[in-house]
């Protein structure tokens, strides 16, 4: 059992729901809400990760985090290493894939604030960001919630974009699933098997807590 | 505390509009959907931006397209009861009222109950919208919109969402509200009957401008105003009180001129109420006739004499100090050989009287008093 791939891998699934968390919120709220022109193209882009092979995404992703990239380059000249093979470029990869997961349910969850709810709240003299903290944000909150599960649950099974972004370190890049596909390789079929069973029982674990939890929220709201 | 709001716009709807409600005066801006009216509502309480517009509330500027004013509704001490009531859905009643409130506010929850008392809700302060029905999730709305002690409350058509038993209650409470409020109320709906038994004043707001403006007993006499909204509205208001429910489920009151027969309405006998008489279903007689099946002849004497447009003329009538109002033809009025200063009876039938076409009197303050043109007897 790789206990240090399994921490890193909870490690980066937390660091990437903390990030995306007030992401969603506020990308999840605006897109909502505001009608634009090149919306569509946005929305696009934002469902992208969920169309793409994960390796044309990790293909970009080292051409856009690598050594030679502007990002990279400021990385390398501010922390004294390189961005990818690294923590901190996993979890970059990490969030930018996720961004689909974290930011559409919590628009679909913002949008079904009705509009007079929103429009009462600020004539009930709440500002903008009381309003979405007393008013929006509990009522979008099963929205929020899915998408945070759906990003912690992804970010665990995630495989590819990891395999290109970040090699196998120990410590560093070696996720579960990473290791799982490496223990399979050297026909180690125990360790992968016990593995891969840690990882269904934690997965399922936490996402039926989360619908129980927000059944919970449901049924204080209704 | 006036209100003072003026409008122009080409776009999305032409508007042109301005007018003025004074402290303690409810004012109806009446029109069909989409007329505008509920976008001149919306740009008092800043949900909306014409072009050119200014909107001031005793002197304090909200909106002034001209000066580059526009304060955020949140800015604005505005209180609205919405068309759906847009409560808080995960809030209690209760909780609905507090969040209206200043943060500061002292002792919230005592004033949210007093408020709630106020709209004769003060039982049902912990239950969620969920758990109320239209007509009280109606009260919260209006405590919520009391909460914010706003200087200009405004009611979006706020009794469309509720059956008709309720809505006559509620107008009776509304009614019955007014002389708690000291600012100036505008309220928006298309229904006539509710414009004339609420309002002091009417506006009349047709493809977003304004036609007419006039106190309530002006506007529902004169079938140019209500063309758009159709001159079988025009109507006066009766003052009467109820004197006795009868056996045979007619309730007696007592009008100026005499006793009127109408079905059982609500209301202990003394109560003193308003009753609506449609112009279109009175009729006039020169001697009192006999054996009508009609049950309220009332003797009076005609004041004047409007002609509209059409075959039709409004005969004004005065029966003690109200004045009723009786639509007949032009080539009735010649027969008859009518004008002003000579005596008439003018016969309304029972049953031409909707239940919801009678509210409750004003409770008299010395400054409405002064307001409204019929003071009831």
């Amino acid at each position: 059992m790789d206990w240090t791939a399994l921490f890193l891998s909870l490690r980066l699934a937390g660091c990437t729901v903390a990030i995306l968390l007030p992401v969603s919120i506020l990308v999840g709220r605006w897109l909502a809400h505001r009608q634009f022109r090149g919306k569509g193209l946005v929305e696009a882009l934002v469902m992208l990760p969920l169309v793409l092979p994960p390796t044309v995404f990790g293909f970009y992703l080292l051409l856009a985090l690598g050594r030679n990239s502007p990002i990279g380059a400021v990385w390398q000249a501010a922390v004294g290493h390189q961005l990818v093979f690294t923590f901190e470029g996993l979890l970059a990869a990490s969030v930018i894939i996720n961004l689909s997961f974290a930011i559409q349910p919590a628009q679909r969850g913002f949008e079904a604030v009705p509009v007079e709810v929103r429009e009462a709240a600020a004539c009930c003299g709440m500002s903008p960001w009381r309003s979405l903290w007393r008013v929006e944000l509990p009522l979008a909150w099963p929205g929020v919630m899915t998408a945070m599960v759906l990003t912690f649950a992804h970010t665990l099974g995630e495989f590819g974009v990891i395999l290109m972004m970040g090699g196998s370190i120990p410590g560093q890049t070696r996720t579960i699933a990473i290791s799982i596909y490496d223990r399979v390789q050297g026909l180690d079929m125990a360790g992968a098997g016990v593995m891969s069973a840690t990882l269904v029982a934690i997965s399922l674990f936490t996402i039926a807590a989360t619908y129980m939890l927000s059944a919970r929220v449901g049924r204080r709201l209704s | 505390m006036a209100l003072d709001v003026m409008a122009r716009a080409a776009s999305p709807i032409p508007l042109e509009a301005a007018f003025r409600a004074e402290a303690g005066e409810l004012l109806a801006l009446v029109g069909h959907s989409g007329s505008g009216k509920t976008t001149l509502l919306r740009t008092i309480a800043g949900l909306w931006r014409p072009e050119t517009a200014r909107v001031a509330v005793d002197g304090e500027i909200w909106l002034d397209t001209a000066a580059g004013v526009n304060l955020p509704p949140h800015r604005r001490h505005v209180g609205v009861v919405f068309q759906n009531h847009a409560l808080f859905p995960h809030m209690t009643a209760v909780q609905n009222v507090i969040a209206a409130m200043d943060r500061d506010a002292p002792s919230p929850r005592v004033e949210a109950e007093r408020l709630l008392a106020l709209v004769n809700l003060p039982e049902l302060a912990d239950r969620k919208p969920a758990q109320l029905s239209g007509g009280q999730q109606q009260r919260v709305a209006v405590a919520r919109a009391l909460a914010r002690r706003p200087q200009a409350l405004l009611l979006d058509e706020p009794f469309s969402a509720v059956d008709r038993a309720t809505r006559e209650r509620l107008y009776d409470e509304i009614i019955a509200l007014r002389a708690h409020l000291k600012m100036p109320v505008v309220l928006v709906t298309h229904d006539m009957n509710e414009a004339q038994l609420l309002a002091d004043r009417i506006v009349v707001i047709e493809k977003g401008r304004l036609v007419r403006e006039g106190t309530t007993a002006e506007v529902m006499a004169d079938p140019e105003a209500l063309r758009a909204m159709g001159v079988r509205e025009v109507a006066a208001l009766l003052p009467a009180i109820i004197i006795e429910h009868l056996d045979d489920g007619l309730t007696r009151l007592d009008a100026a001129s005499g006793p009127l027969f109408l079905p059982t309405i609500d209301g202990a006998p003394g109560t003193r109420v308003r009753v609506r008489i449609l112009a279109h279903e009175v009729i006039l007689a020169r001697k009192r006739p006999e054996g009508l099946s009609a049950q309220n002849i009332l003797a009076g004497k005609v004041s004047g004499i409007v002609p509209g447009t059409g075959p039709g003329v409004i005969v004004h009538v005065q029966v003690g100090d109200a004045e009723i109002l009786a639509g007949v033809t032009r080539r009735a009025v010649e027969q008859m050989g009518l004008g002003a200063g000579d005596e008439v009876h003018a016969i309304v039938k029972s049953m031409s009287v909707a239940r919801d076409h009678i509210a409750r009197a004003p409770i008299e303050t010395g400054a409405s008093q002064s307001r409204r043109s019929t003071a009831p007897p």
